[in-house]
């Protein structure tokens, strides 16, 4: 029968999309599935707590303690956030409730642009521009810090956390503003008491996206924060030290690296902390999400 | 009263500042690239192979190998994202399976760039013993890409409307049929869109090809898909912080050419996305 041979090609179509379908989540359980495979090995012969909490890492005498590198990607993220949300937000708001029109087509497609440029063109400016500049206004022995990667983080992460918070601002129902205008309250006021409160889920989702993005990035920071893998000193400014995050270490090491040596273990489970620190921050991030489009 | 609009215009000027503190930046970036690249982006700089250690001569390698990799990159991307956002878009029903997915492309989206990186080496490079090559980088592109291509896809399909859907089952299609004769037909231009978004953010990715695929320094070409081949973004890399003293003028023509591919194609995907939605049927 002519018809059933149609009827079975359609079917075997139809599984492949199926099939398709799920790929993403193979995609996702495969990554963590390998980093494991790759990593874990290093805990044969040393501790995770030790790998996790101790502060020397020496990969050529086969010590691999990566605080220093946490705490890198802990401080220049944390950096970037400061600067990041407060502005990105306030962005958000002036283009979705304050700017003209004629503004707003300008900026738009300026954070589009921002959004385009690669990370390591970001980090070839941050390293002939901002690091020398840097250098001088502090007097510094190098302009390569935690600083550097801080700011060109923040503006990496801005096109996202101004996005989304601007699709979350603009989704707030028109009624809720003229309500508030027609009780007398000001523009601002409005902004400030109705709609930044209804769209503050959207606005932490963009937040920690943004979170995310910084965390995960890695030529920029690798150009710009000075590879050096030593816990940041409390005793100097905290930012104005070279320090090497979990990214950059991965990303300047491989390379030498001999696949299963403990070296080579040792950067896959840096991975696998990076994947479960993103992880952890996207589901939220996700949630939050949900929770904004829900109202 | 007064007051109350005082406070509100100096807020309003406040916002105003952050806007021209993140804009002001960008067009500064812009500027310096195109001011100091442009000098050095000549017929020569664009079509010889790097001389001198990297310091004189062009990029001519790391252009074609960024061609080949955006080339592999859609080639991989493309099938599976569309036949995800089908899926997504045509089959998927509400529930458990289905927000399971939509989860996965969310984090999948999220993974730091080293990361898929590593994924790369440890699958394609050495599991599956492709050695670094454009076969290994473009498969670690393309898992990076494929977020983008599904969500762009699921909504190009998604905006095909429903009337069109219901007109085929009436005619007696089947469900596949409507699908394939009617609904991606009208949504080729949104997913092309969102291909060209991809695979331009793909152009400009480094990490994930650092040990995948990227030659340090490959004066030729590459003869098939197992070799190696320069990247314009790993030779930027390459020539601000490896090599020493390179002519500045190299450095910023590279990041000129690299940012030009990248934000040429987000311009090209626009102009797509314009003009069909100018020719659209609904």
């Amino acid at each position: 029968m002519p018809g059933s041979g149609r009827k079975i090609a359609e079917k075997i179509t139809e599984g492949v999309i199926y099939v398709s379908g799920g790929a993403t989540i193979a995609a996702v359980l495969l990554i963590f599935l390998f980093l494991l495979k790759e990593g874990l090995p290093l805990f044969k012969t040393a501790s995770p707590w030790k790998f996790l909490t101790g502060t020397d890492w020496y990969p050529l005498s086969d010590i691999f303690e990566i605080l220093p590198l946490i705490a890198a990607s802990l401080l220049v993220t944390a950096g970037a956030v400061v600067i990041a949300i407060p502005l990105g937000v306030a962005c958000a708001i002036y283009i979705a409730e304050v700017a003209r029109p004629t503004i707003r087509e300008i900026l738009k497609p300026t954070v589009e642009i921002l959004a385009g440029i690669p990370s390591v063109v970001i980090g070839f400016i941050g390293l002939v521009v901002l690091a020398p500049f840097i250098q001088k206004l502090f007097d510094l022995p190098t302009g390569v810090t935690a600083l550097a990667g801080s700011v060109m983080l923040a503006f990496m992460a801005m096109p996202t956390i101004i996005s989304i918070s601007e699709d979350a601002l603009a989704a707030v129902p028109r009624s809720y503003a003229e309500a508030s205008f027609a009780l007398g309250a000001t523009h601002w006021q409005t902004i400030r008491s109705i709609l930044v409160p209804a769209a503050r889920s959207g606005i932490l989702a963009a937040a920690m996206l943004g979170v995310g993005r910084a965390i995960g990035e890695t030529m920029t920071v690798m150009m710009v924060t000075g590879n050096a893998a030593i816990l940041p000193q409390l005793k100097n400014w905290l930012f104005l030290q070279p320090v090497r995050t979990m990214t950059a270490t991965i990303a300047s090491e491989m390379g030498e690296t001999v696949q299963g040596s403990p070296h080579y273990y040792s950067l896959f489970a840096i991975g696998i902390v990076l994947f479960g620190m993103t992880f952890v921050i996207n589901l939220i991030a996700d949630i939050a999400l949900q929770r904004q489009q829900r109202r | 009263m007064s007051n109350r609009k005082t406070k509100e215009k100096i807020i309003f000027f406040l916002l105003k500042l952050s806007a021209l503190a993140v804009a002001l930046p960008v067009l500064l970036i812009v500027y310096l690239l195109v001011t100091r690249g442009a000098g050095a982006i000549s017929w020569e700089f664009l079509t010889q192979p790097p001389r001198d250690g990297m310091r004189a001569g062009g990029i001519m390698p790391a252009i074609v190998g960024t061609f080949y990799l955006i080339l592999g990159t859609a080639l991989f991307a493309l099938p599976v994202g569309v036949l995800s956002a089908i899926y997504l878009a045509e089959y998927a029903k509400p529930g458990g399976f289905t927000r399971l997915v939509r989860l996965a492309i969310v984090n999948l989206s999220g993974v730091p760039s080293v990361v898929f990186g590593l994924f790369g080496l440890a699958v394609f490079v050495n599991v599956l013993g492709f050695g670094a090559s454009i076969l290994a980088g473009s498969l670690t592109l393309a898992l990076m890409a494929l977020p983008v291509v599904i969500t762009s896809s699921e909504e190009a399909l998604t905006s095909v409307p429903q009337s069109f859907r219901e007109a085929s089952l009436a005619l007696g299609a089947t469900k596949l049929q409507t699908v394939r004769r009617i609904i991606l037909p009208n949504a080729v231009p949104g997913i092309i869109t969102g291909l060209i978004l991809a695979i331009g953010r793909a152009a400009g990715e480094t990490a994930p090809i650092l040990f995948t695929v990227a030659a340090f320094y490959l004066p030729r070409l590459p003869r098939s898909v197992f070799d190696q081949c320069m990247a314009l973004s790993y030779h930027l890399y390459v020539i601000a912080t490896q090599v020493p003293d390179p002519p500045e003028r190299i450095q910023w023509g590279t990041a000129l050419t690299l940012l030009m591919l990248v934000l040429g194609m987000s311009a090209v995907a626009a102009v797509v996305r314009t003009r069909f939605r100018r020719a659209r049927k609904w």
